[in-house]
């Protein structure tokens, strides 16, 4: 991002660089006949040129869309400690991979013997995320970690309504990221909240009390929790779940805090949802696209979604076979390219390399705890892995809000912690910073978030003004929820 | 340490500094019981060694670009433009997340103001969002959102031949919702059989969904889906799967229908085996706050400023939670800025230019296939189609390994969807297609059938 620059000159949309007879493209020659539409395509309603689309030249897009990057904070610019997000690097091995003719040119519709290769890789990410997971089966099929929680329900959907015994709650704590409850109400169930206990975990006697019902089809819980605390009793809750004929469904959001330490499988887990773009450093993309693929116990195996992957000695493929799968849960096979990429860091890192990844979020994510919390309240103070929830009521004192801190750290040059939840914590300053960078950074972040504290005791004024250095300041959202203008238009009404 | 990761210092000086002897000492709330032994996967890899393990896998592909390729059935080879995978791959974009913090995303905010502008000018339509997953799931969106606005009606019509993937997952979303799927099958010229439309809609229909160009390829007469929709004031909805046919084929927006959605990945994003592909959804004004997905806004600094935000924002999960209009989280941000790059490049005369090509190039291919002696019949040969067309033969997955073994991917099988589409060949061309692969396709299929 350069502030500076971005502030001295503001780049208009692309239509308004347009100009009559620019083009950004060349065609080859068309060499078969030309064709007369209102001839092969008579009857059909057919349109001319749109006359809203831009006329620019590729140097006009190159020089649009650079601009716009630099208006951008970015993982590779510094620290992005956006709690429950995962912000680490993303390996440019992994890109370079993903672009290779035989993978990203590969038709999803070509014949098994066209593609064995693409096959074996799923296979081998299954495999590896088996390993990773310790449950049975894994399904590469969902788009991003929502789309996967949604594909988890409706396999615990499936499975109840096969035992005959349809139920219509699903439990969710009061810490959980907001897709959870989303997620079960799309998945045709209903959400009844658990309120947490004090320190912020999972209350046994609560969920024994909804499990009395017996309407309950399952708990979604995130492990370690969104206050980066781990769910200490949580093999006993799936205990006393599976004793119900409930599920255990594991948010894995999470998952960069143990991989290699210990595994959802062992912890009783039936389903769990891993983010390929958290935990295996596939590009957030600046929204997408992500990947979201399912981990399921042996209970769950016969309702994944079709088709799966099937080895038999070097031969690989597609099965359909799978009579009580929950169907498709989107077009072809999954976020495949995102797939590559995951593979590729799961081989760079190995077995060990990824133990260490686990132990260097954790550590980092230690190390900014220590250093802030003498300026900033910690609500929940038990121990924590990969994240630390802090919030603002120290700096509320002086009418300073979490949001206010936030944007003062854009000032300093680094992204701000997640504000939007966990729930329970009111004015939160979520920070996860990953395993990505060594303790330099991480000073630097200490430093500027206690320079700020220190602020707000002494010129509250500063910080609520702030950000004062980015391409824009503060921004009216209030107005633009109210008159919505969602496109531009050559003559704005 | 792994070249990913920090150093033995780093370490010792966070340890010295939380006051911890061991790292295993800040995993203590994890009971042991718990605990795993080493993973079952192999040690940590160099650049290199990883590289060479996926040439291996990719060299056990057989990679279209070394063939005449005329594969379509959702997923098109269209013109990829060196230009927008340069770009998507600056960091400053494609290491950036959801732009939560729009002071210092303006970047990725500005671009989606631009796609959801250019995914209007492509509809026909009055508001667009800022992306969904695929076409399929776009397909599903649009049906729960007519659900959401017309709550008491339980059924969705699915008018002509939809793609048989786009059906399975429509079937999977429905189900849970109470939302029954109601087919109608294609009439005899593989366009929507109007008489069993009508027959078909009534008062407990939430949505009419059609696709066009449909599954066969063939352009539907959407103004009589729409006026079906209409009848009963259900929920009108076009499914485009290949989008460059926007560039020709008046889009449902301007033919009264509600909801314009589907996948853009035609416009140049590499198929990749089934994705990242990009679900687009436009619809009207008068359904902003029912909209599934991200939506991003024009406002002001407090200094007056131009700039964007993400909007509307009640409508989602984070906020909603429960209630809300989709569980969807983050979208296909980088395809959608790839799709506004591409976009940008073709321009006015170019989104043209591509459909007008492609469809000339399957027009060749058509003139040749439905003469006497070519080896395959059209399946259609009266009903109007734009780049995509189905050939009936009784053995195609046979005649296809033929023309494979020449070097020619002469197109998609029907037979992989079972009974859905009638048995034969969906032959797709595109700008790309020279004359000279069009004539080895014609002459192979002539020999080899």
């Amino acid at each position: 991002m350069n502030g500076a620059r971005g502030r001295a000159r503001r780049e208009g949309v692309i239509f308004e660089r347009s100009s009559p007879g620019r083009v950004g493209y060349q065609l080859p020659p068309l060499e078969v006949p030309p064709v007369e539409v209102t001839r092969t395509l008579a009857g059909v309603a057919l349109r001319g040129e749109i006359e809203e689309l831009p006329e620019v030249s590729e140097v006009d897009v190159l020089r649009h869309f650079h601009r716009l990057s630099q208006l951008n904070y970015s993982v590779d610019e510094g620290l992005y400690p956006l709690g429950s997000c995962t912000m680490k690097y993303n390996p440019r091995l992994n890109e370079e991979l993903a672009r290779l003719p035989g993978l990203a040119q590969l038709h999803p519709l070509q014949p098994e013997e066209q593609v064995q290769g693409a096959l074996e890789l799923m296979w081998e990410l299954e495999q590896a995320l088996v390993a990773i997971t310790g449950m049975a089966r894994v399904t590469l099929q969902p788009a991003a970690g929502a789309h996967g929680e949604l594909t988890g329900m409706l396999m615990v959907r499936a499975a109840c309504l096969d035992r005959n015994s349809p139920r219509s709650t699903v439990l969710i704590p009061d810490s959980a990221h907001g897709t959870n409850p989303a997620t079960a109400v799309f998945a045709g169930f209903k959400v009844v909240e658990i309120a947490s206990t004090s320190a912020g975990t999972l209350d046994l006697h609560a969920l024994a009390r909804h499990l009395e019902g017996g309407d309950v089809a399952a708990l979604m819980v995130t492990v370690p929790n969104t206050l980066g605390v781990f769910e200490p009793e949580i093999a006993r809750a799936a205990a006393m779940l599976h004793e119900r004929g409930a599920f255990l469904y594991i948010d894995g959001a999470n998952l960069n805090a143990f991989v290699g330490i210990a595994q959802p499988g062992a912890m009783g887990a039936d389903v769990m949802h891993i983010n390929l773009h958290k935990t295996f450093s596939t590009p957030h993309g600046g929204g997408g696209p992500g990947a979201g693929p399912v981990a399921v116990s042996q209970a769950l195996v016969e309702y994944l979604p079709v088709p799966t992957v099937e080895r038999t000695g070097d031969r690989l493929t597609l099965s359909y076979d799978r009579p009580k799968s929950i169907g498709k849960v989107r077009g072809f096979y999954g976020n495949f390219g995102m797939l590559v990429r995951a593979l590729a860091y799961i081989r760079s890192l190995g077995r060990d390399g990824l133990k260490a990844m686990a132990e260097g979020a954790v550590l980092n994510a230690n190390y900014i705890r220590k250093g802030l919390e003498e300026d900033y309240h910690l609500p929940y103070p038990g121990s924590s892995l990969h994240e630390v929830v802090f919030d603002d009521s120290r700096q509320a004192a002086h009418g300073v809000k979490n949001v206010d801190i936030a944007k003062r750290l854009l000032d300093y040059g680094f992204h701000p912690p997640t504000m939007s939840f966990p729930l329970i914590v009111h004015g939160a300053l979520m920070i996860e910073p990953t395993e990505s960078d060594g303790v330099e950074e991480l000073d630097a972040f200490i430093a500027a978030m206690r320079q700020i504290a220190q602020e707000c005791r002494e010129n509250p004024e500063l910080v609520r003004g702030a950000p004062y250095t980015t391409p824009v300041r503060r921004l009216d959202e209030v107005r633009a929820a109210r008159s919505p203008v969602l496109r531009w238009r050559r003559n704005p009404r | 340490m792994h070249r990913y990761l920090a150093g033995d210092e780093d370490r010792r000086k966070i340890l010295a500094a939380v006051g911890a002897a061991s790292v295993e000492e800040l995993f203590a709330s994890i009971p042991a019981e718990l605990r795993c032994g080493p993973l079952e996967l192999p040690p940590a890899r160099s650049e290199e060694e990883v590289r060479q393990e996926f040439w291996r896998l990719a060299g056990r592909n057989l990679a279209p670009d070394c063939t005449a390729c005329f594969m379509g059935a959702g997923v098109y080879r269209h013109l990829t433009p060196a230009l927008a995978d340069a770009l998507i791959q600056r960091g400053e974009f494609f290491t950036a997340y959801t732009p939560y913090q729009p002071e210092v995303s303006q970047g990725t905010l500005q671009a989606i103001f631009e796609f959801q502008t250019f995914v209007c000018q492509l509809t026909g339509m009055e508001i667009a969002n800022a992306s969904l997953y695929d076409g399929a799931t776009a397909a599903v969106e649009a049906v729960l959102m007519a659900h959401r606005i017309l709550p008491a009606r339980r059924r969705v019509v699915l008018a002509g031949a939809l793609h048989p993937e786009h059906v399975a997952v429509l079937t999977t979303y429905c189900e849970p919702q109470g939302i029954a799927v109601h087919r109608v099958p294609p009439g005899a010229g593989g366009r929507v059989d109007r008489e069993a439309l009508a027959a078909a809609v009534a008062e407990d229909v939430a949505a009419v969904v059609v696709q066009s160009p449909n599954a066969l390829g063939v352009v539907e007469d959407l103004a009589a889906v729409a006026a079906a929709a209409r009848a009963v004031k259900a929920m009108a909805v076009q499914v485009v799967c290949e989008a460059t046919s926007l560039g020709l084929l008046t889009p449902g927006g301007e033919l009264g229908f509600d909801v314009v959605c589907g996948d853009l990945q035609a416009f140049g994003i590499p198929p990749a085996f089934g994705g990242p592909h990009l679900g687009f959804f436009a619809t009207r004004q008068e359904y902003l706050r029912q909209l599934p997905g991200r939506l991003c806004g024009e406002t002001v600094d407090v200094d007056g400023r131009p700039g964007f935000v993400l909007t509307l924002s009640t409508r989602e999960q984070h906020i909603r939670r429960a209630k809300a209009t989709s569980n969807i989280c983050t979208n296909h941000g980088l395809m959608a800025l790839y799709v506004t790059i591409v976009l940008s490049l073709l321009g006015k005369k170019g989104v043209r230019e591509v459909a007008m090509a492609s469809h000339a190039t399957a027009e060749y291919l058509k003139a040749t296939l439905g003469s006497p002696g070519s080896g395959v019949t059209l399946a259609y040969p009266d009903s109007p189609t734009y780049n995509e067309f189905l050939v009936v033969y009784p053995e195609p997955d046979e005649l296809l390994r033929r023309l494979a073994g020449e070097g020619v991917l002469g197109g998609v099988s029907t037979t992989r969807w079972g009974g859905a589409l009638p048995r034969g060949i969906l032959i797709a061309a595109t700008e790309r297609n020279t004359r000279g692969e069009c004539d080895r396709l014609l002459d192979g299929i002539r020999r080899l059938a």
